[in-house]
């Protein structure tokens, strides 16, 4: 009776794994960094576009005032589908935008704002790519509301029209 | 002609002694990087990727280094903007014990099955 019980157990037990680890293969594996909402946002010293004035974050965010953080680059072609809720952003009176510019040429940066439209009250510089690791973001272009020194919300890659209308609603 | 020998002798010594500091912080580097996650292109270090990303971490860990941060100091800094996700050895908290300490009970389970079965047989 032992030796048959051993054989029937075991199938049983392959099948729960092979059925386990099957349904993991159907997760995503890809891991996004979660946005912790209590923290105050960081604290740096930046130089603007094109320009050797530096300037602190203390004076770019004030409270009371809704703020859209946009990283973003001239390379960066996702950006340039994002640009047109940017813009939109921009005529509304109550929202600030900000750029950090990434990674790019100051040239091509202009070029591109030529082009598309400049929707930034300030655009701040980020050569090596290290103020971005500040605000733990991985890549271009990545967006943050912020409010009185917080994170609402966190935007991986370009807002979409859901993202679009989302923040609006944050924003009222 | 003396002067200039020893002028010239302590200029190699005081050279060395910050190339020497360049090596250290350089090799710490390597190391951190190679226990860093690169979030872009997961699966591979930060020292082994090429994307802005894992470029800028290096940059970051260079500079911090360089300012006298500490390897755990660094790690700390990443691990509070990125989640413990992005070192690759996990930390001992209450979330990994399992995971630490699986292979300790798995090693203990299968000396003591191993162990019974040597008495059976011997008596």
């Amino acid at each position: 009776m032992k030796v048959k019980f051993l054989p029937f157990f075991l199938v049983i037990l392959l099948i729960f794994v092979f059925f386990g680890f099957y349904k993991g293969l159907q997760n995503s594996n890809i891991y996004t960094p979660e946005v912790n909402l209590k923290k105050n946002i960081p604290s740096f010293t930046a130089k603007l576009l094109g320009v050797k004035n530096e300037i602190s974050s203390k004076e770019i965010f004030k409270d009371d005032v809704y703020y859209l953080l946009n990283i973003w680059a001239s390379w960066c072609v996702p950006c340039r589908d994002e640009h047109k809720f940017l813009m939109d952003f921009s005529k509304s009176e109550k929202i600030e935008i900000i750029g950090i510019n990434y990674k790019d040429k100051i040239k091509n940066a202009r070029n591109f704002l030529n082009e598309l439209g400049n929707p930034y009250e300030i655009i701040i510089s980020d050569l090596d790519g290290t103020l971005s690791i500040e605000w733990g973001a991985y890549g271009v272009p990545e967006s943050y509301l912020i409010y009185n020194q917080k994170i609402l919300k966190k935007v991986v890659g370009p807002i979409s029209l859901n993202n679009f209308f989302e923040i609006k609603d944050l924003v009222k | 002609m003396k002067i200039i020998k020893y002028l010239i002798l302590i200029l190699i010594i005081l050279n060395l002694s910050s190339i020497k500091a360049e090596d250290q912080i350089n090799d710490l580097n390597i190391k951190i990087t190679k226990n860093l996650r690169c979030l872009i292109c997961q699966g591979q270090s930060v020292y082994d990727s090429d994307t802005e990303f894992a470029n800028s971490v290096k940059i970051l860990v260079q500079n911090k280094l360089r300012d006298g941060q500490s390897e755990k100091e660094i790690y700390s800094y990443l691990k509070d903007k990125y989640g413990e996700w992005i070192l690759y050895d996990p930390e001992f908290n209450k979330n990994t014990y399992f995971l630490w300490l699986l292979p300790v009970l798995m090693f203990l389970v299968g000396g003591a099955i191993i162990f019974k079965l040597l008495i059976k047989t011997k008596y």
